[in-house]
């Protein structure tokens, strides 16, 4: 058995195998106009209102590429830590297809926009780096809608020419577990960028998944196959698993496996052939001749650089040395561009080790239970701050910075104004204290004889019914202190 | 005013502006002549009432200032014009009618010219003759049965027979400069990226130049000046500084140093032809310029280069028409077969032929043989083009190895009828400007032309040796009017 805790290895009689994952994700560019063209790209749009005479393949209509789109891939290349070709070529896909009205997809083969570069993974035991191909920018096709009519099918044609970057993965991927943080990291690099918004319910991410199997310690790759169009983290997970598992069986079956492309059934949780190699399509590519190779200036590209924001790997960096947060804590902290976001402005005004842990503990409660993004929080970041310095000026007690926060959660309330109206403002002085502690003492004598004599174990009998007392108020510190005096 | 459809452009504009001649009057001439010859079968689609309704209105409110001031036009049919028919010369594009214009006529009408009808063609521009076009062969007014060239070949046969002043037509391998040849015009190939390719039915992207076709030099360069304008719409559109051409034009060309090729001396070309170039080249000396001869060593590859990149682009401009959005449909049992039905019954032979061409040349395991070798040998014709030019300032050569030929005469052979463009073709690879003149008659009286090849983005200079030599040719085009009754 491996030491390594995470392994994700099938086993199969006295055989263990390790699983090669690549994916090929495609990412919508965030952006206004679509890749060649200027319709609007808004999700959810009346079928084919968002469709312009070139998205519709009239003739004589010719591409003009869309410098955003162009820049947007750029910055996601940067946040790859990837090389930017400063040339690169469109090329035509050519195949036939109801929804491909040109006849062809705009995308780039030989010569991608964006090189080599690197996403790292934080994973149980460790970091681990997954090598990026390329990134290049393509069209993405319209959609045939095959349900609407016995006979007939109906294509929209709104997302036709909307810009898809294809990020590229070296097979570096071991486990269903790393896919999930892959995609994860990849996600939260785009929404920091702002290049990608990463909803996978509207499809702006979705992956081809390659999957291979071999026998564990081998250095040569298996055959294999892939699973086109997964749309969610956890789809891909299990297809990975049930693809895997299939290989697995067949090589020990003494079969082969052949190089094909498969559909994952989300019902039926299996992949199914779609077609062979042999039956692959032959797609023609060839430079797109009515676009100029794409050239880029270092300027443009040095430009570009400098808009990019603090990334997460960077910010987590930042985090825990300037903060002293532990790596898990800023790890959650940055998964996010909205969280890290939210805990910056929390801890402009108040205490870091405090807003960690109520952000963490009490805040991602809170919204899991309510089933709400952190930008859609009913408290405030400024509300949360002043809350974390209502505990720590010993304004108010842990125990009853909870009742207000709970009362926060209802409605974005300031939480001052909650302790005011409420009386739940600590008891922290020291005259009172004593008046109660002494009344307390007074009226358990029995108990305060019996620890005098040694059973010392009442004390925290006494600190409850001071507290009691106290409606909970009473500053718990000061209360020990004095009780340890008086007793 | 008599004989108003024999003027020159130039002349029916000075008419025009000076008010001897309403747009009205030159309409209507230009209408009935159209209309008494429709023989020709130049125009597949008439607009006729309309032309004469615009006429009315400019003559109503002439602005005076344009440059083509209530000046009836007619155009190739693969221009896209707004509400009007646009078929490409296919049964494809039979009931297609654009929402837009494109930018070649659009600039045009912003000049103040009338739109009468479009203009015959070889189907999708792929044809020398103009025989391949769905809406039937084309007549060359120089004689009956005689083909007017191609793919330009309705635009060709219109300016020769005075159907319209003037006229466009797009130039992907020769497609303006052969039909002028054969027709006894001028027609010019201007600079890949001078004039606009948006709303233009594409035939190979990397080829297609829209350019005027005229009755002589000087309308020829005031079309030329209204047509290339920079367009944001195309990418492959360059801003460059356009000049004036019919204002910057002059037959002064003393010291211009001209190219012969020794490469377009090809086996079994006509004597006639050898002929009109030694003549050709006496005008030249006639007119000033300095006779250089030079090397272009890959001319042998041209033609076999462009029938593999032009196809190929073809065959992905085309995939478009598939029934789905527009144009022709036939029914199918599903997806598949209705694209087979449309497209086997939509497009005709020569269409289909270079479709399976394009497609074979960039088919896996065939690309690097065929595409991309052909791209590298473009680069090499490109660059033979490049170093001449170091040392001389235009190249001239015969615009065809023939004269017309005969209806019917070269159908059966497609690489007979390829070989007309051997002359052409190289230019459309370099992405050059060239310019057809007619330049004398062979032995049956059948127009024959030269060309003039220019740098990139110096169409004044090879309009301005054109102007000077068109003067000393004198040319006579001897048309007869056999087509009226």
């Amino acid at each position: 058995m491996s030491k390594n805790k995470s392994e994700y290895l099938i086993n199969r009689h006295d055989n263990q195998y390790e699983v090669v994952i690549g994916l090929e994700v495609h990412a919508q560019v965030t952006s206004e106009s679509k890749l060649f063209s200027t319709s609007a790209t808004k999700f959810g749009a009346e079928p084919n209102t968002q469709v312009s005479l070139v998205d519709a393949a009239f003739p004589g209509m010719l591409p003009v590429i869309n410098e955003y789109c162009v820049k947007q891939a750029i910055k996601t290349g940067i946040g790859l830590k990837a090389k930017i070709n400063k040339r690169s070529v469109f090329d035509r896909k050519n195949y036939f297809y109801a929804d491909l009205p040109q006849g062809y997809q705009i995308s780039q083969f030989k010569d991608p926009i964006v090189g080599e570069g690197k996403v790292i993974l934080d994973m149980p035991d460790g970091q681990k780096e997954v090598g990026i191909e390329r990134l290049h920018l393509e069209q993405d096709a319209g959609k045939s809608i095959h349900d609407l009519d016995p006979k007939n099918t109906f294509v929209d044609l709104n997302r036709s020419g909307v810009a898809l970057m294809e990020i590229v993965s070296k097979p570096d991927l071991r486990s269903p577990d790393e896919v999930n943080a892959y995609i994860k990291k990849l996600r939260s690099i785009m929404r920091y960028l702002g290049t990608c918004d990463g909803n996978m319910q509207e499809g702006s991410l979705r992956a081809d998944v390659n999957v291979s199997v071999r026998k564990k310690g081998s250095k040569e790759f298996g055959t294999r196959c892939e699973i086109k169009n997964v749309n969610s983290i956890k789809f891909m997970q299990m297809a990975i698993e049930y693809e895997a598992n299939r290989q697995v069986d067949l090589i020990e079956d003494g079969q082969t496996i052949d190089q094909e492309t498969r559909l994952f059934d989300t019902k039926k949780n299996e992949t199914r052939s779609m077609r062979s190699k042999e039956d692959a399509h032959d797609y023609r590519y060839f430079p797109d001749p009515d676009l100029l190779p794409l050239e880029v200036s270092d300027d443009f590209i040095e430009n570009l650089k400098s808009e990019i924001p603090e990334l997460p790997d960077e910010k987590k960096k930042r985090f825990i040395e300037k903060f002293k947060l532990s790596p898990y804590e800023a790890n959650i902290l940055v998964s996010d561009i909205e969280t890290s976001n939210y805990f910056e402005n929390v801890i402009k005004k108040s205490d870091v080790k405090l807003a960690t842990n109520w952000i963490i503990g009490e805040l991602f409660a809170a919204l899991n239970e309510k089933n709400l993004e952190i930008t859609e929080s009913p408290i405030s970041a400024g509300n949360l701050s002043k809350l974390i310095n209502l505990i720590k000026d010993g304004t108010i007690s842990g125990k009853i910075a909870k009742t207000v926060f709970e009362q926060m959660m209802e409605g974005d309330k300031d939480p001052q104004k909650i302790v005011e109206e409420k009386g739940l403002k600590q008891e922290s002085d020291p005259k009172a204290l004593e008046a109660l502690i002494d009344k307390v003492i007074d009226d358990n004598r029995d108990k305060a004889t019996e620890y005098k004599s040694g059973k010392v174990k009442l004390f925290g009998f006494f600190v409850g019914q001071v507290m009691k007392v106290s409606g909970g108020k009473a500053n718990p510190q000061l209360v020990n202190e004095i009780l340890k005096k008086k007793l | 005013m008599s004989d108003i459809t024999k003027q020159s452009l130039s002349e029916l504009v000075e008419n025009i502006k000076s008010k001897k001649l309403s747009s009205s009057e030159v309409t209507k001439a230009f209408v009935e002549r159209s209309e008494k010859s429709k023989e020709l079968n130049t125009y597949i689609t008439e607009d006729y009432a309309n032309a004469l309704n615009k006429a009315k209105k400019f003559d109503e409110k002439p602005n005076l200032d344009l440059k083509l001031p209530g000046i009836p036009m007619a155009v190739k049919d693969l221009f896209c014009t707004r509400d009007l028919r646009t078929t490409a010369g296919s049964k494809i594009l039979n009931n297609f009618v654009p929402t837009y214009e494109s930018t070649v006529t659009q600039n045009i009408w912003n000049e103040g010219a009338i739109l009468m009808g479009k203009l015959n063609c070889d189907e999708f521009a792929m044809g020398s003759s103009n025989e391949t076009s769905f809406f039937g062969n084309v007549q060359n007014p120089i004689d009956k049965n005689l083909v007017p060239g191609g793919s330009s070949g309705g635009s060709s046969s219109a300016v020769a027979a005075q159907l319209t002043p003037i006229t466009i037509g797009t130039d992907t391998g020769g497609s303006i400069r052969q039909p002028a040849s054969f027709t006894g015009t001028v027609g010019l190939k201007p600079t890949y990226g001078s004039c606009s390719r948006y709303g233009i039915v594409a035939f190979a992207s990397s080829l297609d130049q829209a350019g005027p076709m005229a009755q002589n030099v000087k309308d020829c360069a005031l079309l030329q000046e209204v047509i290339s304008t920079y367009d944001e719409k195309d990418s492959t559109s360059i801003d460059f500084k356009r000049n004036e051409y019919s204002k910057e034009l002059t037959k002064d060309i003393k010291g211009k140093k001209i190219g012969i090729p020794k490469e377009y001396r090809v086996d079994g070309m006509p004597k006639e032809i050898e002929d009109l170039w030694k003549k050709g080249i006496e005008y030249a000396k006639d007119c000033g310029a300095e006779i250089i001869d030079i090397s272009l060593p890959h001319t042998k590859y041209a033609l076999p280069t462009y029938y593999i990149v032009a196809p190929a682009e073809a065959s992905s401009n085309l995939a478009r028409y598939d029934g789905v959005k527009y144009g022709f449909r036939a029914e199918g049992e599903n997806l598949i077969d209705m694209y087979e039905k449309t497209r086997s019954e939509g497009f005709g032979a020569e269409v289909q032929r270079r479709i399976m061409i394009g497609t074979y040349v960039l088919s896996s395991g065939y690309y690097d043989a065929y595409y991309l070798k052909a791209q590298k040998v473009r680069k090499l014709i490109k660059n033979d083009f490049d170093d001449t030019y170091k040392k001389v300032d235009a190249i001239l050569t015969p615009s065809t190895p023939s004269s017309a030929f005969k209806i019917g005469e070269k159908t059966n052979d497609p690489v007979s009828m390829y070989l007309n463009d051997i002359f052409t073709v190289p230019v459309n690879l370099a992405g050059l400007p060239g310019i057809s003149i007619p330049a004398g008659h062979d032995a049956k009286g059948y127009p024959l032309g030269l060309q003039i090849i220019g740098k990139a983005f110096d169409e004044q200079n090879i309009l301005n040796i054109a102007y000077a030599m068109e003067e000393k040719i004198n040319f006579k085009n001897n048309i007869t009017d056999w087509w009226i009754k």
